[in-house]
C-alpha cells in the first residue's frame, strides 16, 4: 500500500535528477502531449488548447453581448426613439444580461483557471482533461444556440433574473423562456464541471513543496471561486427546475393562488445571484494580486490579509442575497441584518485595495505604465467608485429610492466592469506572452485602455444622475418631458468609445497573438511558476518550490527545470501523467495517469446539448434519444480511465518511487466524487429551504390530520428498502475478488442495491399517489413529489454507474485492487440513499412531528 | 416633471435626500483619498512611499477605517429606517388600495358615505394627513414608486404590502412602475396630485359621483355599441366592465394610458385609432375598423367625462 501522507521531499540536498538527460526523454514528452493535427484538434484535451478555445468563446460572447448593449444605447440616445421595438428591446436586455453573466463572465474566469492554473502549479494538465473539454464543448454549443435566439425572435424577455409570475406560461407563452431555463440550467452544469476540476487541480496537483501558504493568490481565489460555485449554483439549478416543471407540467411552485410564492424564486435566484458577483470578482482580484507584485517588482504587502479577505468575501457573499429584495416588503429586522452584512463585505475589498496600493508604494523603481499596469490602475478607480455606491445601496432607505433605477445600472457596471473586465484586459496583456510568440502591442494597448476608461466613465457616470432623476431600469423608451434625454445621449456616446476600445484590442489580438512555444521567456520578470519555459507538456520537470515567488527566490530554478533536474522529467508510464501531491503540504503521493485526446467526450457534449435544446422546443422523443446517446458516449469515455496499477510504481527522482493507481480517499477521483456529493447536497439543501419557506408562507395547505399525508407504513417500507440497498452496496465492496479471479456475488450485490434503490423511490411515489396528492393542486403537493424527483435523478445516476460496474466485472476489469469504478459508484449510492432517507424524514416526519 | 428623488414632497423623502447628500460627499472624499494615495504610491519621493508600503497601512486603511465609518453610517441608516414606519391610527388616515395590472394602476377609494369606488392611473391624496396605500397585484410583480413620496414598494401576487406616506407640499408628482413587468413596462406611469384637505374632499365627492351625463349621446352609443363597456366602467351608464380602467371621470385626469399621453380630445382620438403603436402589447383590442367620424365622436364623449 502507498504511503497516503506522501513522500518527504528533501529540499536542502541535491537536485532530484541528474543532468544531462537523455534527449529522447524530451522527444517522448513532445510526442505524448502533441495535439492531434488538423481538424482532429477538436478531440484534443490539453489545457492550453481547451483553455484558449474556452477563452476565445467567452471573449466572443463578450463582444456579442456588448454589441447588443450598443444597440440598446442607440435606442435610448434620444427620447421617444423608435429604432428598436418594445419586444425586441425587452429581448435585448434579457439576452445582454444573461450572456454577460452566464456566457461571458463565469466562463471567462473558468477559462483563465484552465489556462493559468496548471502553469502556475507546474502541473502537466488539470486532473480531468476530458471533463474540462466536455464542459467547454457543451458550453460553446449551448451558448451559441441560446444567443442565436435573439436573431429569430425566440429570445426570452423576462429579464436575466426571470422573475415569476411574469415567466410562467400564462404571461410568457411560447418557448422563449424555456430557452433561458434549459439553456442556462445546462450551462450551469458545465460551470460546475469546471469547478470540480479546479478544486481538485488546486488541492492535488501542486508541485512538491508548495504548501498552502505558498499557493499563488490566483490559485487561492480560484479555489474559493470553485467552492462558491459548488454551493451557489445548485440553488439556481433548483429554481430553474421548479420553474420549468411549473411551465411544462403545471406543478405549482410560484402561483400564489395555489399556496406558492413568487418570492421563493427570488430567494433561490439571489442566493445564487449575489455570490455570483463575487464568483466573478474574486478570481479577477486574485489576478490583480498576481500582477501588482510583478509590476512593483516586490512581494505583495499583506499577503495573508489578502487570502483572509478572499475567504471572508466568499463567506459574507452568502449572507447578502436579501439586499436584492429590500423593496419586496420583508420584515424590518431582516432588512437591518442584511444591510449590515452588505456593508461588512466592503471590508475585505478595502483590504485588497489598500494592499495593492501599499505594494505599489513599496516598489523601489518607477512603475512602468504598461497596458497591464494601466488597466489595474483604471480598475482601482472604477472598482472603488462601484464599491462606494454599493455601500450606498446597502442603506435600506436609499435603496428604496435607487432600487431598479439607472443608479443600480451604473453601480453594477462599475463593480463588474471595474472588478472583472478591467482586470481581465490587464490579464490579456500580461499573460499573452505565456502563450503567444509575440507580446501584444504596447501602443495599441494604451489606446485601448484610455478609450475604454474614458468611455466607461462617460457612459456610466451620468447614469447615477439619471437614475436618481427617476429613470427606471429596463425601459425601452422615455418621454421627452422627462428630461432624461441629455444624460442618455452622453451615456450613448461613452458606450461607443468603449466599443472602439474593444475593437482596437481585437485588432491587436489579430495582428500580434500567435500561439507558440518560442515566445519571450518571462518578459515581465515575474516570480511565479507560469513563467517557467515550457511546451505542450507544460514544464520539462516539476520543480521543488520553496517560496511564494520561486523564480525570484530560487536562483537557477528556470535552468534546472528546463534541464530536467527536478521531478518527473520523463513519462515513466509511457502516457500522459502528472504528479498528485497531498492537499496541504504538497508531498508527492502518486503519479496520475491521464487520458489523451478522444472523441467520446465531444460526442457526449454535442448530444447533451442537443438533448437540452430539443427538450426546449418540446421534441421529446428525439431529445430522449440524444440523452441516451450522451450517456452511452460518457460510458465509452470513462471505460478506459480505471487503468489499474499495471505500470507502477515509478521513479520520479530524488529517490522517490510512487504508485500510479491509488484507490480510497487519497485518489483524485474520490475527491471529485465528494465534490459531486457536495453539489447534490447543496441542491437538496435548497429544496429543504424551499419546502420550509413555502410552509411559512402558506401553512394552510399542509396536511391537517392524515388527509393528504402518505401513510407511515409506506414510509417505513421505503426506509427499509433504502437501508437494504445501502447494505448491498457496502457488501459489494467487501465481495471483490483478488486480481485474476471473479466473485459472482459482486454483480448480484450491485444489481440488488440498484433495484432496491429504485424500488424505494417507486414505493414513495406510489404512496403519494395513493392518498391523492396532486402536484398541480397545491405547492405542498408539488414539493412532496419534488423530493422524489431529486432522489430519482441521483439514483438514476447510480443505476447507470451500477450497470457500468457490472460490465467492468464481466470484462474482468474489476477486482479488489482495481476497484475505483466500484468505489465511486458506492460513494454516490451512499449519498443518494442518505438523501432519500432525509427526504423521508421531511415528507413523513415534518407534518406529523412538527405540525402534530 | 417631478419624477426626481430630489423633488421630495414629504419629510420622510426629505430625510432620504439628506442621507443621499451625506453619502455622496463621503463617497467623493473616499474616492479622492484612494486616488491621492495611489498617486503617492506611484509618483511620490521614496520617503513618502515607504510610509505607505507597510502592512499596517492595509490594517488601518482596509480594516479600521471602513469598520468605523460603516458602523456610523449603519447606525444613521437604522435611524432613518425606523422613521419609515409611521405610527398611524386607522381612523385618522386615508386608506387607498392600489392594484398593479399589466400595464396600469387601479385605485380604490372609500367615499364619505363608506362606499368604495374606482379610479385609475392617478393618485389623488390630501396633504398633511397620513395615507395608507395597500399594494397588491392582479398578474405579475410591479413596483409602486412615486419618488417624491420617498421610496418604492413591490406589488406581489398573493401578498399585500402596505406603504405609509405623509405629504406636506401640494403639487403634481409623477411615478412609474419600477419592477420590470413585461411588454409595456416602460409605459406604466402615473401622476399623483397632492392637494389641501378641502380640495381633496371636493374631489372625492365629485369623483365618487356618477359620470356627468354627456350632451353628445352619439359618442356614448359608439362606446356602448362597440362593446367598450365589457371592459370599462362608466358609472351611471350600462358600461360596467372591470377588466380595464374605470373611465367614469377619465376626461378629468392628467394623462391617458397610464402616463403615456396628456389628456386631450386629440389624444383620445389618437389612442383609439393607434393604441397598438402608442403602447405595444397593451390588452385593449384594436378598433381600426371605426370610421374617423366615429373616433372623433368617441373622443369627444370621453374627453367630456370630467
Amino acid at each position: 500500500m502507498p504511503d497516503i501522507r506522501g513522500a518527504n521531499v528533501n529540499a536542502s540536498s541535491a537536485l532530484p535528477n541528474p543532468a544531462p538527460r537523455d534527449p529522447q526523454e524530451k522527444e517522448e514528452l513532445l510526442r505524448i502531449w502533441a495535439s492531434p493535427p488538423g481538424w482532429r484538434l477538436i478531440s484534443d484535451v490539453n489545457n492550453r488548447v481547451i483553455g484558449l478555445l474556452y477563452m476565445g468563446a467567452a471573449l466572443t460572447f463578450f463582444v456579442l453581448a456588448g454589441i447588443l448593449a450598443l444597440v440598446m444605447r442607440t435606442q435610448l440616445a434620444v427620447p421617444e426613439n423608435s429604432l428598436v421595438s418594445q419586444e425586441l428591446y425587452n429581448q435585448l436586455f434579457t439576452v445582454h444580461g444573461t450572456t454577460m453573466m452566464f456566457l461571458f463572465a463565469v466562463p471567462a474566469v473558468e477559462a483563465l483557471g484552465v489556462l493559468l492554473l496548471p502553469q502556475m502549479l507546474a502541473a502537466r494538465d488539470l486532473p480531468f482533461p476530458r471533463l474540462g473539454a466536455f464542459a467547454v464543448w457543451a458550453y460553446i454549443i449551448g451558448g451559441t444556440v441560446f444567443f442565436s435566439t435573439i436573431f429569430y425572435d425566440l429570445a426570452p424577455q423576462g429579464g436575466w433574473f426571470m422573475y415569476p409570475p411574469l415567466t410562467l406560461s400564462e404571461y410568457s407563452p411560447g418557448n422563449n423562456a424555456d430557452f433561458w431555463l434549459l439553456g442556462i440550467g445546462f450551462i450551469e452544469i458545465s460551470a460546475i464541471a469546471g469547478a470540480i476540476e479546479i478544486i481538485v487541480g488546486v488541492l492535488r496537483t501542486r508541485p512538491p513543496g508548495m504548501s498552502l501558504d505558498k499557493l499563488p493568490v490566483f490559485a487561492w481565489a480560484m479555489l474559493i471561486f470553485a467552492g462558491m460555485i459548488v454551493v451557489a449554483f445548485p440553488a439556481v439549478i433548483l429554481a430553474t427546475m421548479l420553474l420549468e416543471i411549473e411551465r411544462s407540467f403545471g406543478w405549482v411552485f410560484f402561483s400564489a393562488e395555489h399556496g406558492g410564492d413568487p418570492l421563493l424564486w427570488q430567494h433561490l435566484f439571489w442566493f445564487f445571484g449575489h455570490p455570483e458577483v463575487y464568483i466573478i470578482f474574486l478570481p479577477a482580484a486574485g489576478l490583480v494580486s498576481m500582477m501588482v507584485p510583478t509590476i512593483a517588482r516586490t512581494p505583495l504587502v499583506g499577503h495573508k490579509l489578502i487570502v483572509v479577505a478572499l475567504i471572508a468575501t466568499g463567506f459574507f457573499s452568502f449572507g447578502l442575497w436579501v439586499h436584492h429584495m429590500f423593496t419586496t416588503g420583508i420584515p424590518a429586522l431582516s432588512m437591518a441584518f442584511f444591510s449590515a452584512a452588505s456593508m461588512a463585505v466592503a471590508i475585505p475589498s478595502g483590504v485588497q485595495i489598500f494592499s495593492w496600493i501599499a505594494t505599489l508604494a513599496s516598489s523601489r523603481q518607477r512603475i512602468a505604465f504598461t497596458p497591464p499596469a494601466l488597466f489595474i490602475l483604471g480598475m482601482l478607480f472604477i472598482f472603488t467608485v462601484g464599491g462606494l455606491t454599493g455601500v450606498m445601496v446597502a442603506m435600506v432607505p436609499f435603496d428604496w429610492q435607487a432600487h431598479d433605477t439607472y443608479f443600480i445600472v451604473a453601480h453594477l457596471h462599475y463593480v463588474l466592469i471595474g472588478g472583472m473586465v478591467f482586470p481581465l484586459f490587464a490579464t490579456y496583456y500580461y499573460w499573452a506572452p505565456m502563450l503567444s510568440r509575440r507580446l501584444l502591442s504596447e501602443r495599441m494597448g494604451k489606446w485601448c485602455f484610455w478609450l475604454m476608461f474614458i468611455g466607461f466613465n462617460v457612459a456610466f457616470l451620468p447614469m447615477h444622475v439619471v437614475g436618481l432623476a427617476g429613470m427606471p431600469r429596463r425601459v425601452w423608451t422615455y418621454g421627452t418631458e422627462s428630461g432624461f434625454g441629455i444624460y442618455n445621449l452622453v451615456s450613448t456616446l461613452g458606450s461607443y468609445l468603449i466599443g472602439i476600445g474593444v475593437l482596437i484590442f481585437i485588432i491587436d489580438l489579430v495582428r500580434n497573438f500567435r500561439v507558440g512555444a518560442s515566445g519571450p521567456v518571462n518578459p515581465w520578470k515575474a516570480g511565479t511558476l507560469e513563467w517557467l519555459p515550457g511546451d505542450v507538456y507544460s514544464t520539462r520537470s516539476i520543480p521543488i518550490v520553496k517560496s511564494r515567488e520561486p523564480l525570484w527566490d530560487q536562483p537557477g530554478l528556470t535552468e534546472e527545470v528546463e534541464r530536467g533536474q527536478h521531478y518527473l522529467p520523463n513519462a515513466p508510464t509511457g502516457g500522459r501523467e502528472t504528479l498528485i501531491t497531498s492537499p496541504i503540504e504538497a508531498k508527492p503521493q502518486y503519479v496520475m495517469q491521464m487520458p489523451g485526446p478522444g472523441w467520446a467526450h465531444v460526442v457526449a457534449a454535442v448530444l447533451t446539448a442537443a438533448c437540452f435544446l430539443l427538450l426546449t422546443i418540446k421534441a421529446v422523443t428525439i431529445a430522449l434519444v440524444c440523452g441516451v446517446g450522451a450517456i452511452v458516449a460518457c460510458l465509452v469515455w470513462v471505460w478506459e480511465l480505471d487503468k489499474g496499477p499495471g505500470a507502477g510504481p515509478v521513479d520520479i527522482g530524488g529517490g522517490i518511487k510512487l504508485p500510479v493507481y491509488v484507490p480510497g480517499s487519497s485518489g483524485h477521483s474520490w475527491w471529485a466524487m465528494v465534490i459531486v456529493m457536495l453539489v447534490a447536497g447543496s441542491l437538496f439543501f435548497s429544496y429543504i429551504f424551499s419546502y420550509l419557506y413555502v410552509w411559512t408562507v402558506s401553512p394552510e395547505y399542509w396536511p391537517q390530520g392524515e388527509n393528504q399525508l402518505p401513510s407511515l407504513e409506506r414510509g417505513f417500507t421505503s426506509a427499509l428498502l433504502f437501508a437494504l440497498a445501502w447494505l448491498a452496496f457496502w457488501a459489494s465492496r467487501k465481495s471483490l475478488a483478488q486480481p485474476g479471479s471473479k466473485n459472482p456475488l459482486t454483480p448480484l450485490l450491485v444489481l440488488g442495491g440498484v433495484l432496491l434503490s429504485v424500488a424505494g423511490v417507486g414505493n414513495e411515489v406510489h404512496a403519494y399517489y395513493q392518498v391523492g396528492i396532486d402536484p398541480t393542486e397545491s405547492t405542498y403537493a408539488a414539493l412532496v413529489y419534488m423530493a422524489s424527483v431529486l432522489n430519482g435523478q441521483v439514483i438514476l445516476a447510480v443505476v447507470i454507474m451500477g450497470l457500468f460496474v457490472v460490465a467492468r466485472h464481466v470484462a474482468g476489469k474489476l477486482d479488489a485492487v482495481r476497484c475505483i469504478s466500484l468505489e465511486n459508484t458506492n460513494l454516490l449510492a451512499y449519498y443518494a440513499l442518505a438523501q432519500a432517507l432525509v427526504s423521508l424524514l421531511l415528507i413523513h416526519g415534518f407534518p406529523r412531528g412538527v405540525l402534530g | 416633471m417631478n419624477q426626481s428623488v430630489y423633488s421630495s414632497a414629504g419629510s420622510y423623502a426629505e430625510t432620504i435626500v439628506q442621507l443621499t447628500h451625506i453619502m455622496f460627499v463621503a463617497a467623493a472624499v473616499i474616492t479622492l483619498l484612494v486616488v491621492v494615495l495611489t498617486a503617492i504610491a506611484l509618483f511620490a519621493k521614496p520617503s513618502w512611499k515607504s510610509k505607505l508600503s507597510k502592512e499596517r497601512v492595509v490594517v488601518w486603511g482596509g480594516i479600521a477605517f471602513p469598520v468605523v465609518t460603516l458602523t456610523i453610517l449603519l447606525i444613521y441608516g437604522f435611524m432613518v429606517l425606523s422613521m419609515a414606519d409611521l405610527q398611524i391610527e386607522e381612523d385618522e388616515s386615508v386608506q387607498i388600495s392600489v392594484v398593479g395590472e399589466q400595464w396600469w394602476w387601479r385605485f380604490t377609494y372609500t367615499a364619505e358615505d363608506g362606499t368604495t369606488f374606482e379610479t385609475a392611473n392617478e393618485l389623488r391624496i390630501p396633504t398633511d394627513k397620513p395615507i395608507v396605500l395597500r399594494l397588491t397585484s392582479a398578474d405579475v410583480i410591479h413596483s409602486f414608486w412615486i419618488p417624491a413620496y420617498g421610496g418604492k414598494l413591490d406589488m406581489i401576487p398573493g401578498r399585500e404590502n402596505v406603504m405609509k406616506i405623509e405629504v406636506n407640499k401640494p403639487g403634481v408628482y409623477r411615478g412609474q412602475c419600477a419592477e420590470y413587468c413585461g411588454g409595456a413596462h416602460a409605459l406604466m406611469s402615473m401622476y399623483s396630485v397632492a392637494m389641501p384637505q378641502e380640495e381633496f374632499d371636493a374631489w372625492l365627492k365629485s369623483e365618487s359621483a356618477d359620470a356627468a351625463s354627456s350632451a353628445d349621446a352619439k359618442g356614448k352609443q359608439i362606446f356602448l355599441g362597440n362593446g367598450c363597456g365589457s371592459c370599462h366602467t362608466i358609472r351611471g351608464t350600462t358600461a360596467s366592465g372591470t377588466i380595464g380602467p374605470d373611465l367614469t371621470h377619465v376626461g378629468s385626469r392628467i394623462s391617458l394610458a397610464a402616463g403615456t399621453l396628456r389628456t386631450s380630445k386629440e389624444n383620445f382620438a389618437g389612442w383609439i385609432a393607434n393604441h397598438k403603436q402608442i403602447k405595444p402589447e397593451n390588452k385593449m383590442p384594436g378598433y381600426d375598423y371605426l370610421s374617423d367620424v366615429d373616433v372623433e365622436q368617441l373622443a369627444t364623449f370621453l374627453s367630456e367625462l370630467k
